[in-house]
């Protein structure tokens, strides 16, 4: 007989919350460089507005811990796996506050013709996204191996990042005409990389949950 | 499942025992197949409230009820209503698991052997004890005392005494205060399983019990002479995370009581 | 440890008078057994020879060596079973009256007390009331209905009494839950309370009755006869019992008869262990098989 069965259905409830807000967030990371790509500034507006779906559905799944919390005073794990997914939601939250600020970088940018072709930047981005849906893969999975392993991907971000920001340089100091624009693809990049950090956030939560120590992983070197 | 049809209403409900007032101006409404605990300090009238809805204070001397219990629309309390029937249809398990010392079959045969019905008498005992989860533990004891069992499947055996009349509402008087961490969590397994199939009113001093096991909650509390009234009634989520008196809050939080 | 010293000095005293005083208690408790074991010693010496079954098969005589209890003997065991037919019934009526349905008012308060008092009335009383009452104005004579009715009035307390403590100690919890599952009060009774006090009634009767059939006193006041030479054969001839045969032998001045009054004591005796080793047999067996 599973004991305590209200508890686990409940937590399954927030934890199919988190994914669906998990995927709405990845999905307006990729969507943000779409309309960087594509300078179209509809869906920029689009992606803007969105996040207050996405800031609702956070708020909703932490009135749902706190009530958990309340009535069914969960111990140990299950105390770990709420607290956990109280930070998990604003780091994810948060991520998509990132989207947001890319999605005004395009519109900043208007009409304004393309510095260069993206490369680099929605590898970036593609990158960031799989990290988050394994992160939480591994949350729903209570894996804590694989979250430290996704952890390390960040490298790849943070190397990444290096080489767009080594590009731009290189175009700023060859036409200092360009540095507004290149400026603005260097924040989009920046972005991308704190958001990725924030991935790495929620495994160090997972972790959290799994052994119950608090530990730094695959720290970025930004 | 009926949900959110009332199955409980209780009117300006007074209770006396002598010249003690016990409760005072009590309404609230029970909702079908929900589990609703009543919660509050001690000697805040919890119990003599529960006692109401299947007129166990009747067998006090001296109790006196005024207002109304309505069970599906019709007061229990009318002149006309034998509080046999009454306890026929509202089940009841107490505080201290209470078999009587005879067998593990004859303590669940004896609801429906007192009331005359022996049909089946078997089938109507094992179904019972299947609903209360513990058939598969005494299943080879059926004639053997019940007194044998630990206090955890004590309790549960008074769970299936009170099924085996198919009442439609159980009330349950803290159930668990004699029984260990486990025990406690096995009960409240059972009653959210029951809960599909009965109304369920329990009353119980441990708040976190209250908050995990109920729908709705209602909190007691007792007055300057000790008279019990109810100051909030909702549901279970609301009065734990955001209870609209400052009693309530004052009381889950632990500020007093 | 604070104190240490004080806590040790005084544990050696605290001991001390532990061990004192049970000494003194075990003391007390040997006083009654040996009084005890003397007498039976006394009696055995003096009467286990005129013990045979001429002795238990024949009637009193003038002659000590062909004089018997056998009329008394019947006379006892007639008398007992017509006030264990008697007080039984009306003993566990009035219990479960008072404890189970009597609403706690005044008239009850009074009934209890009486009842307390009443089973420490002597004997002698109950024998004259019975002489009074039975023998004469209901004009049974001096026969066996009359002894068993008065020994019924003087057990009825002590068995009601008894009956009332075995009730108590049902749990009310018990009661509570039976009438949670729709039982009327006669089903309670009926199937929780009287199954688990029954023991303890049972007991409690028996005991009476043994006390009962002890006794001389209230027989000699109704006047049962002290020579018998026939055998009762319905309750209104008359009779003699045990205590009286006995009684009659010690008063004798001749030594045979002592011996015979000691013969007779010990017969009494057996009769007397037979009847509280059936009480406690019948108890256990009861509690066995409410605890099954």
């Amino acid at each position: 007989m599973e004991m305590r069965t209200t508890f686990h259905k409940k937590l399954r409830e927030i934890q199919d919350d988190i994914l669906a807000v998990g995927s709405m967030v990845g999905k307006a990371i990729l969507r943000s460089i779409e309309a960087l790509k594509n300078r179209d500034l509809e869906l920029a507006r689009q992606i803007i507005a969105d996040d207050q779906k996405i800031n609702g559905k956070r708020f909703e799944i932490e009135e749902k811990c706190i009530e958990l919390i309340a009535t069914q005073q969960p111990m140990a794990s299950d105390l770990r796996i709420i607290i956990a997914i109280l930070n998990i939601t604003t780091e994810i939250e948060r991520i998509g506050d990132y989207a947001v600020g890319i999605a005004r970088i395009v519109i900043m940018i208007g009409d304004e013709p393309p510095l260069k072709p993206l490369i680099d930047i929605p590898r970036m981005a593609e990158q960031t996204v799989d990290m988050l849906h394994h992160s939480l893969d591994a949350l729903i999975k209570r894996d804590a191996e694989a979250a430290k392993k996704i952890a390390t991907e960040d490298d790849l971000i943070d190397h990444l990042y290096d080489q767009v920001f080594r590009e731009l340089l290189t175009f700023m100091a060859e036409d200092p005409k360009t540095i507004t624009r290149a400026t603005r693809l260097m924040w989009t990049a920046h972005n991308l990389e704190r958001a990725a950090d924030r991935v790495t956030n929620i495994c160090e939560r997972v972790v959290f949950i799994v052994t119950g120590k608090m530990e730094e992983i695959g720290a970025s070197k930004y | 499942m009926e949900s959110n049809t009332t199955c409980l209403e209780v009117k300006q409900l007074e209770l006396w025992y002598g010249n003690f007032q016990a409760l005072r101006d009590i309404s609230m409404a029970v909702p079908h197949n929900r589990i609703t605990a009543i919660i509050g300090p001690s000697g805040c009238g919890k119990s003599s409230l529960l006692r109401c809805f299947n007129r166990m204070n009747d067998l006090i001397p001296g109790a006196r009820v005024k207002g109304e219990v309505l069970f599906d629309g019709r007061n229990i309390y009318a002149a006309d209503v034998d509080p046999t029937e009454v306890r026929y249809r509202i089940g009841m398990v107490f505080q201290k698991p209470n078999p009587f010392p005879k067998s593990v079959f004859e303590n669940v045969a004896f609801g429906p052997r007192v009331n005359g019905i022996t049909d089946n008498l078997a089938e109507v005992v094992e179904h019972a004890l299947h609903r209360a989860a513990l058939w598969d533990e005494v299943k080879d004891r059926l004639h053997k005392s019940a007194m044998e069992l630990s206090g955890g499947q004590q309790q549960r055996l008074c769970i299936a005494r009170a099924l085996a009349l198919e009442p439609e509402v159980i009330l349950m008087d803290e159930p668990c205060s004699a029984l260990d961490p486990v025990a406690t969590l096995k009960i409240e397994d059972l009653m959210r399983n029951l809960a599909e199939e009965y109304t369920i009113i329990i009353v119980t001093h441990n708040m976190q019990q209250a908050a995990r096991v109920s729908d709705m909650a209602a909190f007691m509390m007792m007055e300057e002479d000790r008279a019990g009234v109810l100051v909030e009634h909702g549901p279970t989520s609301q009065l734990f995370t955001n209870p609209k008196d400052k009693r309530t809050e004052d009381y889950i939080t632990g500020r007093f009581g | 440890m604070r104190n240490g010293l004080t806590f040790y000095r005084h544990l050696k005293k605290r001991k001390l008078k532990g061990n004192i005083l049970s000494l003194i208690f075990l003391g007390s408790t040997m006083v009654g057994t040996l009084v005890l074991i003397v007498l039976i010693v006394d009696v055995l010496r003096d009467g286990v020879g005129w013990l045979d079954w001429q002795f238990l098969t024949s009637f009193p005589s003038r002659k000590p060596e062909e004089a018997g209890l056998l009329s008394a003997l019947f006379g006892t065991l007639w008398v007992m079973t017509l006030t264990a037919l008697f007080s039984f019934p009306i003993g566990i009526g009035t219990a479960i009256y008072l404890e189970e349905y009597a609403p706690d008012n005044r008239l009850k308060r009074f009934i209890q007390t009486n009842i307390n008092n009443l089973a420490g009335v002597p004997s002698i009383v109950y024998g004259l009331l019975g002489l009074s009452l039975f023998v004469q104005a209901l004009a049974m004579g001096r026969s066996v209905l009359a002894g068993a009715l008065t020994l019924t009035l003087m057990s009825l307390p002590v068995i009601i009494i008894a009956a009332q403590e075995a009730i108590r100690s049902v749990p009310e919890a018990h009661r509570l839950g039976a009438f949670a599952l729709g039982a009327s009060r006669w089903q309670v009774v009926r199937n929780i309370v009287l199954p688990s006090a029954l023991p303890g009634i049972l007991t409690g009767t028996i005991l009476a009755m043994s006390r009962a059939i002890g006794e001389a006193a209230p027989m000699i006041a109704i006047s049962a006869l002290v020579y018998l030479t026939f055998i009762p054969s319905n309750p209104l001839d008359r009779f003699t019992v045990l205590p009286i045969q006995i009684f009659n032998w010690v008063s004798r001045p001749q030594e045979d008869f002592q011996h015979l009054a000691a013969a007779g004591i010990i017969v009494l005796l057996v009769v007397l262990l037979s009847m509280n080793a059936a009480a406690i047999f019948l108890r256990n067996r009861y509690q066995k098989r409410t605890e099954e």
